[in-house]
C-alpha cells in the first residue's frame, strides 16, 4: 500500500488552543488580580454571571452556528436548570451536604432536566425549518418560562412538596424553595468563580470534541447541505436532535451556575430577551466560531457595567459598539481588508499555507 | 437461457401506507416466465447475473408535467451504463427517483433485488446507492478530509459518549477512516488538499470530491450526474479513465448522465437515451449512435437552439 500524507495541521486544533487558552489564561489573571485585592466589587459580582453566559454562548452556538437551526429560547432551558439545581442544592443542603457536593449534584441534575427537555422540545420542533422553527422555540422558551411561573417546592420534615398551588402545605418550619412567580427565594449561593471556570472547561471540552467527531461532522454536513446529507446516508432530524439535546443540557448547566449565584431568582429573568442577549453573542462572535462566542460572551456582559459611568447614555453607547462591531465583522469589504492585514503582516512566513480553519465562519 | 432473479415475497421491507399511486408492474404479478431481460440494458458478459437494478415503469409527475414515464432499464452488477438526452429530458429526475428524493408516481424499481416502495433516501444509501449532483453539493465548510469521512459509517461508528471523550475506538476508527479517506482521495490524486476547506476548492476538484464522497459510502451502485461538466479536454480524459478504474478496483456498477458523447460513447458499455422523459432508445454506442431516432432528438435540439 502506498504511504500517503497530508500536508497541514487539523484544522480544529488551533481553535481549540485559543479557546481553551481564553478560559485558563482568564481565570490565571483574575485569580491573581484576586488575589491582590485588585478587583473592583461590581466586576467581582459578574464573574459567575460571565462564566454561565459563556456557557450559554458556547452551548447555544452549537445549535445556531454549529448545527444551522435559529433557536430563541435558549433562556428556556438555562432556567430548567437554574430551577432544578436549586431545588437540589436546596434538599441536599437541609440534609447537610458539603457545598462542592450539593453544587455538581445540581449541576448534573440542572444538565439531565433541561436536556430531557430539549430532547422532547426539539422532536416536534425541528421538524419545522428556518423561520418556523425559529418562533416555535421562541414561543416553547416563553412556555417553560410561564411553567416556571407557577411551579411552588419545597421541603419540611414531611419531605418533599411540589405542587401549582401557593397553598401546598409546606410546614412552618419547611423551607420554602420555589415560589411560583417569584421565582427561588433564600438560595444558598455555592457558585463560585472557580466552578464557573470548571463548568467552562467542561462546555468546551464537549462543544469541541463532539466538533471533532464523527457526530460533529454529521451535523455539520446536515448543515452545509441537507441533500447531499441524506444522499450519503445520514439522518438529518436525528443529527439536528442531537446537537439540540447536547447543547440545551449544556444550557441546563450554565443555569445551575447562574441560579445558585443569587439569594432570589425570578422567572422573569429568564425571558425572550435573555435569549437575544445570547444569540448576539453567538452572532456577534461569529456562528461557528467557539472563542468568538467567549470573547463576546465577556465583552458584552461587562460592557454595560463599565458603561455605567455614562448614566443614561448607557444602553446607547452599547447599541453603537454592538451596531459598530457588527458591521465590523460582517461586512465583506472591511473583513477582507483585515484578512488581507492578516495575511500581510502575521502569515508572511509561510506563503503557501492555507488550510481551512475548522468550524468557523 | 434462464434468468435467476427471485424475489422473496415475505422480505416487506417498504411500507405500504407510503406506496403513491398505481403500481404499475408489483412483485405480486411478477412473472418469473417473463424475463426481465427484454427489456434491459446489459452487457454481454453479465446476462446470466442478477443484476443490481431493474426499473419497471417508473413515472412521475410534476403537477401536470410528466418529468419520467415508462421508464425501465436494468443494469448489471458492474456495469457502465450511460443516460443521454436533450436538457430537460428528465435525466436527473431518474437519479433522484432512484435515490428518492423523489418517490415515483408510478411504477417501482428494485435494488439488488430489494423491492425500493416507500424507502427513503437514507436508507437508499444504506443499500447500497450513491450519488453525485449537476449542481455540486458538497460540505462546504467542511474539509475535503471531513466530506469524505462524514461518508464513512461502515468504518466510523462509534456512539456519542466515545465522540465527546474522544475514547480508544474513537481514535481507531478516526485513524483508520483518515488512512481510508487519504486511499479515496489518492484515486484522484487529491491526498494534499486533505485540509482545504471543500468551498474553496476549484470547480474541477469539487466534482472529484463529489465522487469520493459517494464512494466512501461504498456503494453498490455510484450514480453520476455530468461529472465532466465545466472540465477541459484533459480533465475529461483523465476522468474517463478514472471512472473505468473505480468499477475494476471496486467492482461495482455506475450509471452516468453526460453530455460529452466522447466521453459517454467511450466509457459506457450500455446507453439509454431519454427525449421528454422516455426512453427512446437502448443500445451500444454503435447502436445508439446510428440510431435514426436519437439522431433525430439531437437534430431537432439543434434547431431548436439556434
Ligand atoms: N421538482 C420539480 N418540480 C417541477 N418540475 C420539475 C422538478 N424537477 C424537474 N422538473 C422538470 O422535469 C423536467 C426534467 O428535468 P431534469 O432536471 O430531470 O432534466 P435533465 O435531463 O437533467 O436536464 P439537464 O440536461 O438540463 O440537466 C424539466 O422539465 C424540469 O423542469
Ligand atoms: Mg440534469
Amino acid at each position: 500500500m502506498k504511504k500517503i500524507t497530508s500536508k497541514g495541521l487539523s484544522p480544529y486544533r488551533k481553535n481549540e488552543i485559543i479557546s481553551y487558552g481564553i478560559a485558563i489564561l482568564g481565570f490565571a489573571v483574575i485569580s491573581v488580580l484576586r488575589s491582590l485585592g485588585m478587583v473592583s466589587s461590581s466586576l467581582q459580582g459578574q464573574l459567575v454571571p460571565i462564566c454561565a453566559y459563556v456557557i450559554m454562548a458556547v452551548s447555544l452556538n452549537l445549535v445556531v452556528g454549529i448545527s444551522g437551526e435559529l433557536s430563541l429560547g435558549h433562556a428556556g432551558f438555562m432556567s430548567v436548570g437554574a430551577y432544578t439545581g436549586i431545588v437540589v442544592s436546596g434538599i441536599m443542603g437541609t440534609m447537610g451536604a458539603a457545598d462542592p457536593v450539593r453544587f455538581f449534584a445540581a449541576v448534573i441534575a440542572g444538565a439531565l432536566a433541561a436536556g430531557v427537555a430539549g430532547f422532547l422540545i426539539g422532536i416536534p420542533v425541528l421538524r419545522l425549518r428556518g423561520d418556523y422553527l425559529a418562533i416555535v422555540t421562541l414561543a416553547f422558551g416563553e412556555i417553560i418560562k410561564n411553567i416556571m411561573n407557577i411551579v411552588y417546592a419545597g421541603i419540611d420534615e414531611n419531605g418533599f412538596h411540589i405542587s401549582t398551588k401557593s397553598d401546598y402545605g409546606l410546614s412552618a418550619e419547611g423551607r420554602m424553595l420555589l415560589n411560583g412567580p417569584m421565582g427561588a427565594t433564600q438560595v444558598d449561593r455555592i457558585s463560585t468563580f472557580f466552578y464557573g471556570f470548571i463548568l467552562v472547561m467542561v462546555t468546551l471540552f464537549v462543544v469541541q470534541n463532539i466538533l471533532n467527531s464523527r457526530q460533529g461532522r454529521a451535523i455539520m454536513a446536515c448543515r452545509d447541505n441537507r441533500i447531499a446529507s441524506e444522499s450519503i446516508g445520514l439522518n438529518v432530524m436525528k443529527n439536528k436532535l442531537m446537537a439540540f439535546t447536547v447543547s440545551s443540557a449544556l444550557a441546563g448547566m450554565g443555569g445551575v451556575l447562574f441560579g445558585l449565584n443569587y439569594s432570589t431568582l425570578l422567572p422573569i429573568k429568564f425571558n425572550f430577551n435573555t435569549s437575544i442577549l445570547i444569540l448576539v453573542f453567538v452572532v456577534l462572535g461569529g456562528l461557528g466560531n467557539i472563542w468568538g462566542s467567549m470573547i463576546a460572551a465577556i465583552v458584552l456582559t461587562v460592557l454595560p457595567e463599565a458603561l455605567r459611568q455614562f448614566a443614561d447614555y448607557r444602553m446607547l453607547v452599547y447599541a453603537v459598539v454592538l451596531i459598530v462591531v457588527m458591521i465590523a465583522t460582517y461586512n465583506p469589504a472591511i473583513r477582507s481588508r483585515v484578512s488581507a492585514f492578516a495575511e500581510k503582516y502575521l502569515r508572511r512566513k509561510k506563503p503557501d499555507a492555507a488550510p481551512a480553519e475548522g468550524g468557523a465562519d | 437461457m434462464k434468468f435467476k432473479f427471485k424475489f422473496n415475497p415475505n422480505k416487506k421491507r417498504y411500507r405500504e401506507d407510503l406506496v403513491q399511486g398505481p403500481i404499475y408492474d408489483t412483485y405480486e404479478n411478477y412473472d418469473e416466465s417473463k424475463p426481465s431481460i427484454d427489456y434491459a440494458v446489459l452487457p454481454e458478459r453479465e446476462k446470466e447475473t442478477a443484476p443490481i437494478l431493474e426499473t419497471r415503469g417508473v413515472g412521475i409527475d410534476f403537477g401536470g408535467l410528466t418529468a419520467v414515464d415508462e421508464f425501465t432499464i436494468t443494469v448489471g452488477p458492474t456495469e457502465i451504463a450511460g443516460i443521454i438526452g436533450p436538457n430537460g429530458a428528465g435525466k436527473t429526475t431518474i437519479f433522484n427517483l432512484l435515490t428518492k428524493v423523489y418517490q415515483p408516481t408510478r411504477g417501482t424499481f428494485f435494488f439488488d433485488g430489494q423491492d425500493t416502495r416507500g424507502l427513503n433516501t437514507t436508507k437508499m444509501s444504506e443499500l447500497g446507492v450513491a450519488r453525485t449532483f449537476q449542481n455540486i453539493r458538497l460540505f462546504d465548510k467542511l474539509t475535503v478530509e471531513e466530506n469524505v469521512k462524514a461518508a464513512m459509517h461502515r468504518e466510523i461508528n462509534y456512539g456519542l459518549l466515545s465522540g465527546l471523550i474522544h475514547g480508544p475506538k474513537y481514535r481507531r476508527q478516526e485513524k483508520e477512516a483518515h488512512e481510508k479517506a487519504l486511499q479515496l482521495l489518492s484515486i484522484f490524486d487529491m491526498q494534499d488538499m486533505a485540509n482545504y476547506r471543500a468551498g474553496s476548492l476549484p470547480y474541477g476538484a469539487q466534482r472529484r470530491l463529489e465522487i469520493v464522497r459517494a464512494l466512501a459510502t461504498e456503494p453498490k451502485l455510484l450514480l453520476l450526474d455530468e461529472p465532466a461538466a465545466g472540465m477541459n479536454p484533459s480533465e475529461t480524459a483523465e476522468l474517463m479513465n478514472n471512472i473505468r478504474k473505480i468499477r475494476d478496483t471496486f467492482r461495482i456498477a455506475i450509471i452516468l448522465i453526460e453530455h460529452d458523447m466522447s466521453l459517454v460513447m467511450n466509457v459506457c458499455e450500455d446507453i439509454a437515451v431519454l427525449n421528454f422523459g422516455r426512453v427512446i432508445a437502448k443500445g451500444t454506442p454503435k447502436e445508439i449512435q446510428s440510431n435514426p431516432a436519437v439522431i433525430e432528438a439531437y437534430l431537432g435540439k439543434k434547431k431548436e437552439a439556434k
